[in-house]
This record gives structure tokens, sequence and C-alpha cells, in this order.
């Protein structure tokens, strides 16, 4: 095995993922009306929550939409995670995810090209994203749609290592709406996604602190203050530590001698 | 030798085009009055820091630059002065008689007559800077605070809050000539630098008025309604033109917006978000930014003109009130 056969067999699942992508226009459509939808119908309605007090990276006041912009970011990244999570499971159930596996190279190989691939369309799909929301007046400087880019590649790549983990951890595809109702929703919703940490305190201590260990609430500060050219530190470890402890699950998860799928073969 | 010369050469030129490039950058200060503070804070806008604060008087309001930006005029309502400070060192030469708990007021283009407006006793007085001497006072309507001087130095213009009154005072006689009924409670009134029109707000309508110098009559009348904020909250207050009169720019009060007007169409392009309750409004003297004062959120916001932006908050102590700029 050499080199090139790593680079054929990444680029091949990339290809696929991303031809796939581009083919499915349904998805392509579906993945953007979600933030979408929260920008222009939920933020529009909320316009006058925030104004109150200027946080970093922001300098001034800002618009509701303009908060919530870098969380839509990372709900299509979170979605796609899952998304990737639930064609795993899907692919298992299938059968052709065997045709995967047989690829005589290492398996963490095979899984982290999966989850590179996930994240080249996760970022595709916020970059229209963020296209769209220009025209709605939600401006960065060009720096900051640079700067955003390896925020999101590695934000992209914790929660796709959160969706392959749990992807090893389900049985059937049907106890995917599980995973819906107790890791999306709370991770979404129990973040900086939709309000600051400073208004969550106003209301519970408690939700203050479960939104600060969210790793998904450090993803979206990363991204926050990548969009205004901020590098903030604590959000990078944080996300990267993350991405580290969740992935190597995953590995283990999807090791036939050790992880979960000993206990799939043996169903 | 040559090749020493030239290289040295080349090096003096590129220093000295650096030092030139910072200074430009650099040079520009913000003052701003502190109401609750009693001080004025000092503000670097290419910065975007504030550089320090100064213990002025009692009360700080209205605040007004001399026209070689030599000397700041201050009111210091609670003294019944308005104070003259000297711009470079910030130390105060000298006091004016105001008349009683000045508020606002305006300096003619010339830079050697002050017009204050006393809204406890009604009256406009008339300050001959250079003697520093009250030469006259004006009877108005009752409570007068938007004032401003045409810069063709033709006509003063006072607003009766109560009144409800805009009053066409004649600088050669210190005697009102005209009125013209506008709507409740007029705030604040700018003429256009080619001084055909008067704009004024209306705080209690939630209007910007145009009004025609020539006839004296409103030619348009906008409502500054904001979607998704309520009527209670539109209360325009400080207006401002730019000279080209492209465009003009209103404060509105506790709607924490300024709206942007085109000045040709009288179209409202956009409102910006800014500090809490905005009143008053200056440009820099280059007319790329506008900065506004916010009272209760205790900070100015930077607008960039080019963009129409807000790129900056900036807290700058309790309750600004006004503020002009200096390059």
């Amino acid at each position: 095995m050499n080199l090139l056969h790593y680079w054929r067999a990444m680029w091949g699942i990339i290809g696929r993922e991303l031809w796939r992508f581009v083919r499915q226009k349904e998805r392509f459509v579906s993945a953007l009306v979600r933030p979408l939808v929260w920008l222009f119908i939920f933020a529009a309605g909320f316009r006058a929550a925030l104004g109150l007090a200027i946080t970093p990276p922001y300098e001034t006041y800002i618009l509701y939409e303009v908060y919530i912009t870098p969380g839509l970011m990372g709900m299509i990244q979170l979605f796609n995670g899952m998304q990737s999570s639930l064609s795993m499971v899907y692919d298992r159930e299938m059968g052709s995810m065997r045709i995967l596996m047989v690829c005589p190279l290492p398996r963490w190989f095979l899984l982290m090209s999966k989850l590179v691939a996930g994240v080249s369309v996760s970022i595709l799909q916020v970059y229209v994203f963020l296209i769209i929301a220009w025209f709605y007046d939600i401006q960065v400087s060009w720096e900051g749609y640079i700067w955003v880019l390896p925020a999101l590649i590695l934000s992209g790549l914790m929660l796709g290592a959160l969706g392959l983990l749990l992807s090893s951890f389900i049985k059937q595809l049907e106890n995917f709406a599980g995973v819906m109702n107790f890791v999306i929703f709370p991770m979404f919703f129990m973040s900086t996604a939709l309000y600051p940490l400073w208004k969550m305190k106003e209301s519970s201590e408690l939700l203050h602190d479960l939104a600060s260990f969210n790793p998904f609430s450090q993803a979206v500060e990363l991204i926050r203050f990548a969009l205004y050219g901020e590098f903030n530190q604590y959000a990078f470890l944080y996300t990267f530590c993350a991405f580290i402890i969740f992935i190597l699950v995953a590995f283990w998860g999807y090791n036939p001698s050790k992880g979960m799928m000993t206990k799939k073969g043996a169903r | 030798m040559k090749k020493q010369v030239f290289s040295l050469g080349l090096k003096a030129v590129i220093v000295l085009g650096l030092t030139t490039l910072a200074f430009t950058l650099r040079a520009e200060t913000v003052f701003v009055t502190l109401e609750k503070d009693n001080a004025l804070a000092i503000v670097d806008p290419v910065k975007g820091a504030l550089i320090k604060t100064i213990n002025i008087g009692q009360r700080p309001r209205g605040i007004a630059i001399s026209p070689d930006y030599k000397h700041l005029y201050v009111a210091t309502s609670d003294d019944n002065t308005v104070k003259i400070i000297d711009a470079e060192t910030y130390k105060e030469i000298g006091q004016l008689p105001s008349g009683d708990d000045p508020e606002t007021f305006a300096l003619n283009s010339a830079g050697d007559r002050l017009y204050v407006s006393n809204e406890d006793d009604n009256l406009v007085t008339v300050i001959d800077i250079i003697n520093k001497k009250d030469i006259a006072h004006i009877k108005v309507g009752v409570e007068p605070e938007g004032i401003a001087v045409s810069s063709n130095n033709q006509w003063i213009i006072s607003a009766s809050e109560t009144t409800n009154m805009i009053h066409w005072i004649d600088v050669k006689t210190n005697k009102i000539t005209e009125n013209t009924l506008v709507d409740p409670r007029p705030r604040a009134a700018s003429f256009t630098a080619d001084d055909a029109q008067l704009w004024v707000t209306s705080e209690i309508a939630g209007t910007l008025m145009i009004l025609d110098v020539k006839s004296k009559q409103i030619i348009k009348k906008i409502r500054l309604d904001i979607p998704g904020v309520t009527a209670d909250k539109i209360q325009p207050v400080g207006v401002v033109i730019d000279k080209e009169k492209k465009w003009g720019y209103v404060a509105i009060g506790s709607a924490n917006r300024v709206a942007v007007i085109n000045a040709q169409t009288f179209e409202i392009e956009k409102f910006l978000l800014v500090g809490q309750r905005v009143w008053n409004l200056a440009f820099s003297p280059d007319q790329k930014r506008l900065y506004t004062t916010n009272g209760q959120s205790n900070d100015i916001s930077i607008i960039d003109l080019e963009s129409h932006k807000v790129v900056k908050s900036i807290g700058v102590g309790r309750f600004p009130w006004g503020l002009v700029s200096k390059p």
C-alpha cells in the first residue's frame, strides 16, 4: 500500500459524497431551508431581542439575525454530521458498508475519509448559506470569509466525529429518532447558537453552565470569532479536544473485535 | 556613493510617507459631554478608544467647536454658563454669559456669535464671543430647544417645544420675522449646506420635516416608522445633513437607531442600530464618519458613511449628551 492508494481511496469517498450532494438537489435545498427558516422567520421575530450589550467579538450593537448567523452555520454542520451518521447506519443496514470495509486500507483511514467527505459537503452548504445571508445584509469583511474556513473545518470534524460515534452505537435506523431528541435538539438549544451565555445566566445558572460545557457552543464561538477575524483560543482547544475524544471513541466503536461492532456481529 | 545617497533618500521618503500616513490616520479627536459625570470625554475615533475624561463643570450638555478648531464651547447647565475650553490643552480659558440653564446653542459660521436657547425663560440669548458679552435677548415661544444658524449668516431659527413653532430670526435685526407651525415638540433643526432647506425633527409625532427656507413652508414630512418597533419609541432628536446634500441622518431616541435618509428623494434608505436613547449626532471633519451619543447605554457609536455601517461603539461615561470632532 502506498500513499497513492490512500489518496485514491480518500478522494473516491469524498468525490462520491460531493457528487451525491450535488445530484440530490432536494438534499441540497433542504439542508439550506432549515437555517434559512431560522434566519428569515425566527430571527426576524426576535429582532429586538438583542442590542442591549456589546460582547466580543462584536464591537457594536447587533441585530439578532447577525448574532444567530454563526449559530446557524454551526447548525448546518451539526445536522450534516448527523445526516452522515444516518447514512452510515443506512449503509450498514443495506449492506453497502461491507464493500467499503473490505477495502484493504485501515478502518480508521476509511472512517476519516468518510468524515472529511462529510465536512467538505457541510462547508459547501455553509458558504452557500453565507452568500444568501450577504444579500440579507448580514455581511462581514472579506477576510472574515477566509478566516472562518479553518474554524469550519475543525467544527465540522468535531461534529462529524460525533456523528460517527453515534452511528457506531445505533443498532437500527429506527433508533435515529432518539438521536434527534436526545442529542441534536439539546445540543442545539443548550448552546450559544441562539442566545449569548450572559443572557442564559440571567435565567438559569445551571443552563449557563451546561451551555458552556456543550462542545457545540464552543464550535459556534470558534466560528463566530473567526468570522470577525479573531481567534478564540479557548473555543479552539475545547473543540479540538472534543474532536480527538469523539473520533477515538468512534474508531473504537467501529473496531470489529473490541467496539460496538462485536455486539452487532453477535446479533 | 550615488547609490548610497539614492538609498538614503528613498528611505527618508518612505519614513516621511509612513509618518504622514500615520498622522493622517490618527489625527482626529472627538469631544463628548457627559451630563451625569460632569465631565468631557476625549475619544480617538480612529483607534476607537477613550483617551481621557476631564472634569468640566456641572451638567455639561451642548457643545460646539470654533471654525478654526481651537476652542470648544460647552454649556454647563447647572453653572448657568457656556465655558470656553482650549481644544489642545483642555484648559478652561473663559466663560460666556449664557443666561440660566443653557442646554443647546449654535455657533455662526464666522465663529463670533453664539445663540443660546434659554428653555426656562423662553429666550434666545445672543452672545458676542470676542467681547464675551450677551448683546441681545430675543423672546421666543415656550421652551425653546433646537437652534441653528444658516451658513450664509442670514437666519437663526429657534424651535419652541411647547409652542410647536419654528421662529425665523433675522440675524441683522435679531428679531423674529416669521413663524412656521410644525409637528408637536420640535427638538432639533439643521440647515442644509446650501441653506435652501431646514430639516426639523418632531419628538412626539415621530416625524422629520423638510422646510423650504425661501417660503418657510414644510415641503416634505417623513414618518420615521421602524418595522418591529412600537410607535412610542420613535422619538427623533438630532439631525444632520452632509455637505453634498446626498444623505441626511436622524437620531431616533428610544428606538436606538439612526435613520439614513436620501436627501434628494427623501426616501428612508435604512435604519442603523446604535446604543440606547441616541440623541445627538456629529460628522467627522472629513464627513467620512458620523458619531452618535447614546445617553442610556453610556457610549458613542461610530458609523462609517461609505458603507453606512456601525463599526464600533465605545463606552465614554454616564449620559453622553453632545459631541464635536476636530482633525
